[in-house]
């Protein structure tokens, strides 16, 4: 998977915490869940250990 | 009247310690033997056509089958289900045909079909124990001329790994390859992709250049692929046909298991599925917030992640629309292994909360939980 961007959601207030976030994977705009059993979190952390970031949300 | 004593029904069996399942004649025994889903390529929940493969990663056509690229290959396949007449039991085979050629090959390219399996669903095998015991898979394959490719296991884990070569012909042909058990690396019992179903069309000398791994091994990708096979970027006349995929515990192949196509999208489901557009309730969250409940048919593998563009409108106010802004399972008893009822929160819309809604989605919802 060709990763260009990742941004993290607004925090859930049903769980308070942060679980989703909105990434660009070869070329395609998805909403991703914090789920590591999620292929494209898994890349997407794959992508972080390579050195990028995922930027916090608005 | 004399009374005649019946004959004998049965042929006494001296010794059924050596009797294989093959030998019965008995027809399809029972079920539930093929760990592969889709293995008739009968489903294609994602469309029946897909151009410019081997570009990327991904599922394309025919659901749980995976084609996966490394290397920038210059090479590019049509990947299609597609209808077959000449295979009796079988109505549809998943089909590759070379657009782009590519003989230039460079070390890093590899390009393979790949099938993977959730670790919880192949502890039958006895991996990485003293009981470890064979698979058996079979296929049918047939190609536009004769030629030779790898098939293989790849466990995600540890990365050992075994293969064998197979033979294509312009006709189909079922192939079968028996792999021993491996007394090394136990799969996880968990959700996770654990072990892969390969088969390599294309390679690299990174992956060609060892001694072929013809037995479980933990060395290097070199020895993943024989150097003797061909590729299917060879020529835009290669072809690749493949259907009847069938996994199974034991070292014998038996019939292949035919389910129904209900039974199948099912299975497949719990992967990847879709739900068309249209009505459901919401609850407000907040002020400019609403959680939408899907009520899933099948529970799926994992959290899906979806295109981020959905979005939806509420009744009574038709104009406004808003964005994802969390997808979850709701918590609950065993909701980690359940997993049918997904929430949608949508941000950006007005509302008050806790009161009901009737929203609309604006688009299909797609759902990938795939491994």
């Amino acid at each position: 998977m060709i990763i260009e961007n990742a941004k993290w959601c607004a925090v859930n207030s049903a769980t308070g915490k942060t679980d989703t976030l909105i990434a660009t994977i070869d070329d395609v705009s998805l909403s991703v869940p914090k789920d590591e059993g999620n292929r494209h979190y898994q890349a997407i952390l794959e992508w972080v250990a390579e050195g990028n970031t995922i930027e916090e949300a608005d | 009247m004399p009374i005649q004593r019946a004959k004998p029904r049965f042929t006494e069996v001296k010794d059924v310690s050596n009797i294989t399942a093959d030998q019965l004649s008995i027809g399809q025994i029972g079920g539930r033997r093929n760990m592969v889903i889709n293995g008739a390529m009968q489903v294609a929940q994602r469309g029946t056509s897909s151009t410019g493969v081997g570009a990327a990663d991904g599922y394309f056509t025919v659901d749980r089958w995976y084609s996966n690229t490394n290397g920038n290959s210059a090479g590019r396949l049509t990947m299609t289900q597609t209808a077959i007449t000449d295979l009796p039991e079988f109505q549809n085979c998943l089909k590759f045909a070379c657009t782009t050629a590519d003989t230039s090959i460079a070390a890093a390219e590899r390009f393979m079909l790949e099938y993977k399996i959730e670790g919880q669903d192949v502890q039958g095998l006895a991996k990485g124990t003293s009981s470890a015991k064979p698979v058996t898979v079979s296929f049918y394959v047939k190609g536009h001329d004769s030629a030779t490719y790898t098939v293989g296991l790849y466990e995600g884990t540890t990365g050992r790994k075994i293969a064998a070569t197979f033979p294509v012909t312009t006709s189909w042909v079922k192939q079968t390859v028996t792999f021993p058990g491996d007394t090394s690396g136990v799969i996880p019992n968990n959700n996770t992709a654990q072990l892969h179903l390969r088969f390599y069309l294309h390679g690299g000398s990174n992956y060609t250049s060892g001694t072929f791994g013809t037995s479980w091994n933990g060395d290097g990708n070199t020895v993943q692929i024989s150097s003797s096979g061909n590729s299917i970027f060879e020529s835009t006349s290669a072809t690749f046909f493949l259907t009847g995929v069938q996994m199974e515990v034991g070292s014998q192949a038996t019939e292949f298991e035919h389910r129904s196509f209900g039974e199948e999208l099912q299975l497949c489901k719990r992967y990847f599925q879709y739900q068309t557009d249209g009505y459901r309730a919401g609850n407000g969250s907040g002020s400019n917030r609403i959680v939408v409940g899907v009520p899933l048919s099948v529970g799926m593998r994992a959290t899906p992640a979806t295109p981020a563009n959905l979005s939806i409108h509420r009744s009574g106010n038709t104009t406004a629309t808003a964005s994802i802004g969390s997808i979850f399972f709701n918590s609950g008893v065993a909701s980690s292994t359940i997993n049918d009822f997904l929430s949608v929160r949508f941000d950006g819309i007005s509302a008050s909360d806790e009161v009901a809604y009737s929203v609309n989605f604006n688009a299909d919802l797609v759902l990938d939980s795939e491994l």
